[in-house]
């Protein structure tokens, strides 16, 4: 399976990172990965979310400290682990996902930003814009040095953080999924500055999970899954299924718990979404989910899930589409209309959008129902209150002390649990579960999965959304595939067939697009 | 794994019982330093004085604590509380009905609060800049209220609110005591307090939970303008007379002081109203022992400053030493 390239006869390599390794705490993000990039070469980098391409690229730019062992070597010579500073002076630039980009400064502002052409603190204006000038124009864009750049397009701000990085005589450039957020024609534009760039020898690692970017742009491929390195394919090498096979492949089968086939008998639809759109990330979104049935919802991050979970339970506006419970048509302007109705939404941001850490466990798993149990005028009942905590805690299996300390206290997979019990004391019909077990360790997540696996028995229709390709197939009896705000293709599979896990990536890179029937029926077969 | 989770908690509640009751010990010492260095601090009439003192801001400052928990600001409540004690005293002068300048203060206090909180809650503008605006706005009514001068009810037929007591214990203290109460009560007995501490913790939460977030930041503002029109009813009977210009100048600011001596996060979603009644009783043993010891106006300025930014600095590290798991 791993095939490592022989290194061109080419120049001699512009950067080399050897068995990098790092570790958070007990998390092995990284483990022994080697990459080597040499000058005008443009090497994507690919595997599943969380295989360790971000923390990678982090300890490239000094964001992290690789662990002590690895070696980075930039024209041969090691570099200080651990600083961005220096990075930065050794020609590594880093374009992030999310633009880091002033809109309210121009852009030679930007250009500069933290390293101002100045004499003793006064700026040198003419000597930013003879300096940002070339630049721009080596990159042919069709704004000049003063724009401002909050009035520029988002393929536009692209260029405005190249600029930047080629003010710092940049000579490895990190792209993390750069056409997220583009337009087909920004991209083509993007995809000449960097034929542009590479001709200059300047050698560009590419973060991205579509297919046909890899083909028309990569020279190598190398792969990361599960925070180890796979391999590295020359560009006469590549394939769809070789890259795929190379980033998934592995089996923690036993590890899921699926019984709740037994309970469900005929399929009773529960939710039926129609039609949903939100005019920017979500796109005309239909599907059923069914009682005691697990819907899983895969695609890559960025590709609209939560979006379109958050519209569901009206977290967000929606621009058009129905949602209908059990046949009825719902009304919903807000998570308290959702709740009402029935649908329970669990947050992927557990401690941002979720927990309340300073307030009491009991109180956490109380708050979305104390308002119907108030006695009179709104006096809390603390009885009540105490009995759903002590039940939730029991059944769920939450592992504390008392229910009276702080949310704040418990360990992630403890805090999921509590959040899981908010839901479940609103009586829901659907649930959504969005990341159930980002972040929590691996004796927690089996215990959700068991949670899961038993309210489906319970006749609830559950949906998950995950990024844990395994953790979908292993759980979940049907599984769309999002890709680009759409729901690109549906996976089915049955106790003997299993879901087919490449036909989840050929959907969501796009790579199945044209022959999407025919990889539907490949995911019924063995 | 389990210990380490009960220990940690352990260790965050000390920590926040420490915090609420940190201020207590600050207040002791004050009063005994002050009465060593005086003499005269803890007798029985000046206590009674510090009490009528630290009234009316305990009573502000009980309405910040519902806005600050939420995250937000009132910086209003000293004009609110001019506009009403206006209001209290205009009505009273009425023949018979002098009495409806109570209801008639607090409802104008009401008002304005729900104004506050319609515009923060509905058109989700920053609180720190509607109450900016509203603290001038209001002061301009208050003025406009009397035509600009000083009016006056020597015949006030509710002075016994400012200047009677109950078993000699003024009434300014009691209504002050009551609201302390109450607050406590919503704050920790009612599902809207529950919500206030989940607004103030978390409001994205709080919304993805079903909290109607507008509904709980209306609420918040409408007490605390509630609380200063009661404010001014106190003031108001407390000098038989009010003016629009000068009455209740910079209150807000020790009504803000109060609260965040008491342990109330800045931020929100931390905090208690005991506290706020502790940090309001030092600022006014601040104030009355700064006097008895004969330090200058000028110096106890400096001083109550100095106070509020040790305040801040107290906070910063409570919520450092709180730093979540």
């Amino acid at each position: 399976m791993s095939v490592t390239a022989t290194a061109a006869p080419r120049a001699t390599p512009v950067l080399e990172m050897r068995n990098i390794s790092k570790t958070f705490g007990s998390t092995r993000a990284l483990s022994n990965v080697s990459i080597t990039v040499f000058p005008g070469e443009v090497h994507a980098l690919m595997g599943e979310n969380g295989a360790g391409k971000s923390t990678l690229m982090k300890v490239l730019s000094g964001a992290h400290k690789a662990d002590a062992g690895g070696t980075i070597l930039v024209d041969g010579q090691p570099v200080v682990a651990g600083d961005p500073i220096k990075a930065k002076a050794n020609g590594i630039s880093v374009i992030y996902q999310e633009l880091s980009l002033a809109p309210n400064l121009t852009v030679e502002q930007n250009m500069f930003l933290g390293a101002e052409p100045s004499r003793a603190g006064i700026l040198n204006r003419s000597d930013t814009r003879r300096r940002a000038e070339p630049i721009l124009k080596r990159l042919g864009v069709g704004f000049g040095p003063s724009s401002q750049v909050g009035q520029l397009s988002l393929g536009e701000r692209q260029m405005v953080e190249i600029a930047r990085a080629l003010t710092t005589n940049a000579r490895i450039i990190v792209m993390d999924e750069p056409t997220t957020s583009l337009t087909s024609r920004e991209t083509d534009r993007l995809f000449d500055v960097i034929a542009s760039l590479k001709s200059q020898g300047i050698a560009i690692i590419y973060i991205s999970h579509r297919m046909e970017e890899i083909y028309q742009l990569a020279d190598r491929v190398s792969v990361l899954r599960d925070s180890t390195y796979v391999g590295t394919l020359n560009k006469a090498e590549l394939s769809a299924s070789k890259l795929v096979s190379m980033m998934v492949g592995r089996d923690l089968s036993s590890f899921y718990k699926k019984e709740h086939h037994a309970a469900s008998g005929e399929q009773r639809t529960v939710l039926s979404v129609r039609n949903i759109d939100d005019g920017r990330r979500v796109r005309d979104c239909s599907f059923d989910a069914h009682a005691g049935e697990v819907l899983g919802i895969a695609g890559l991050v960025g590709s609209g899930r939560t979006e379109l979970a958050r519209l569901i339970f009206g977290a967000d506006a929606k621009k058009a589409g129905n949602l209908f419970l059990e046949g009825k048509e719902l009304a919903i302007a807000g998570p308290r209309d959702a709740l009402d109705a029935g649908i329970a939404y669990l947050t992927e941001d557990r401690k941002g959008l979720g927990l309340f850490l300073d307030m009491s466990i009991s109180e956490n798993i109380n708050i979305g129902v104390i308002g119907s149990d108030a006695k009179a005028a709104g006096v809390l009942d603390f009885a009540q209150a105490k009995t759903r905590a002590a039940r939730a805690v029991t059944s769920l299996a939450i592992r504390t002390k008392s229910t009276s300390i702080n949310a704040g206290a418990l360990s992630g997979g403890n805090q999921q649990k509590v959040l899981i019990a908010r839901l479940l004391e609103t009586r829901p019909k659907v649930i959504i579960l969005d990341e159930p077990t980002r972040g929590v360790d691996v004796g927690a997540k089996s215990e959700i999965y068991r949670i899961i696996d038993e309210l489906a028995q319970n006749g609830i229709a559950i949906v998950v959304i995950s990024s844990d390709l395994p953790e979908i197939i292993g759980i979940a009896d049907r599984v769309l595939v999002m890709r680009e705000g759409r729901i690109a293709g549906e996976v089915t599979g049955s106790k003997d067939h299993p879901i087919n896990q490449e036909a989840i990536m050929a959907f969501s890179t796009g790579s199945a697009t044209s022959d999407a029937e025919k990889s539907k029926k490949d995911g019924n077969q063995p | 794994m389990s210990t380490t989770t009960t220990e940690n908690a352990n260790t965050l509640k000390l920590r926040t019982t420490l915090t609420a009751l940190g201020m207590l010990p600050v207040l002791i010492l004050l009063a005994i330093g002050f009465h060593l260095l005086s003499g005269r601090f803890l007798s029985v009439n000046n206590l009674s004085i510090v009490m009528q003192q630290a009234s009316i801001n305990t009573v502000l400052a009980a309405g910040m604590t519902f806005v600050i928990l939420t995250g937000g600001i009132d910086l209003s409540v000293g004009s609110i509380l001019a506009a009403s004690a206006m209001v209290a005293v205009i009505v009273s002068l009425f023949p018979d009905i002098g009495m409806l300048g109570i209801p008639a203060a607090i409802a104008v206090g009401l008002a304005c609060g729900f104004v506050n909180g319609s515009i923060i809650a509905f058109l989700k503008l920053p609180p720190f800049i509607v109450t900016l605006g509203s603290l001038t706005a209001i002061r301009g009514v208050a003025r406009l209220l009397g035509n600009d001068t000083t009016v006056f009810n020597p015949d006030l037929p509710f002075d016994f609110i400012g200047n009677g007591s109950v078993l000699g214990i003024p009434w300014l203290a009691i209504i002050a005591l009551a609201t302390v109460l109450v607050s406590w009560f919503v704050l920790k007995r009612t599902v809207l307090g529950t919500w206030i501490y989940a607004v103030g913790g978390n409001v994205e939460a709080a919304r993805l939970t079903g909290i109607k977030v507008p509904i709980v930041l209306l609420f918040v503002y409408s007490v605390s303008g509630l609380l200063a029109g009661l404010g001014g009813t106190m003031s108001a009977a407390r000098l038989y007379a009010a003016n629009g210009l000068q009455l209740g100048q910079s209150y807000e600011l020790d009504a803000i002081a109060a609260v965040i001596l008491g342990g109330t996060s800045f931020v929100g979603g931390v905090g208690s109203i005991w506290g706020t009644l502790i940090g309001a009783l030092i600022i006014a043993v601040l104030s009355n022992g700064l006097i008895l010891v004969g330090v200058s106006d000028i110096w106890q300025y400096i001083i109550k400053g100095l106070v509020i930014i040790i305040a801040v600095c107290l906070d910063r590290y409570r919520l450092k030493g709180l730093s979540r798991t």
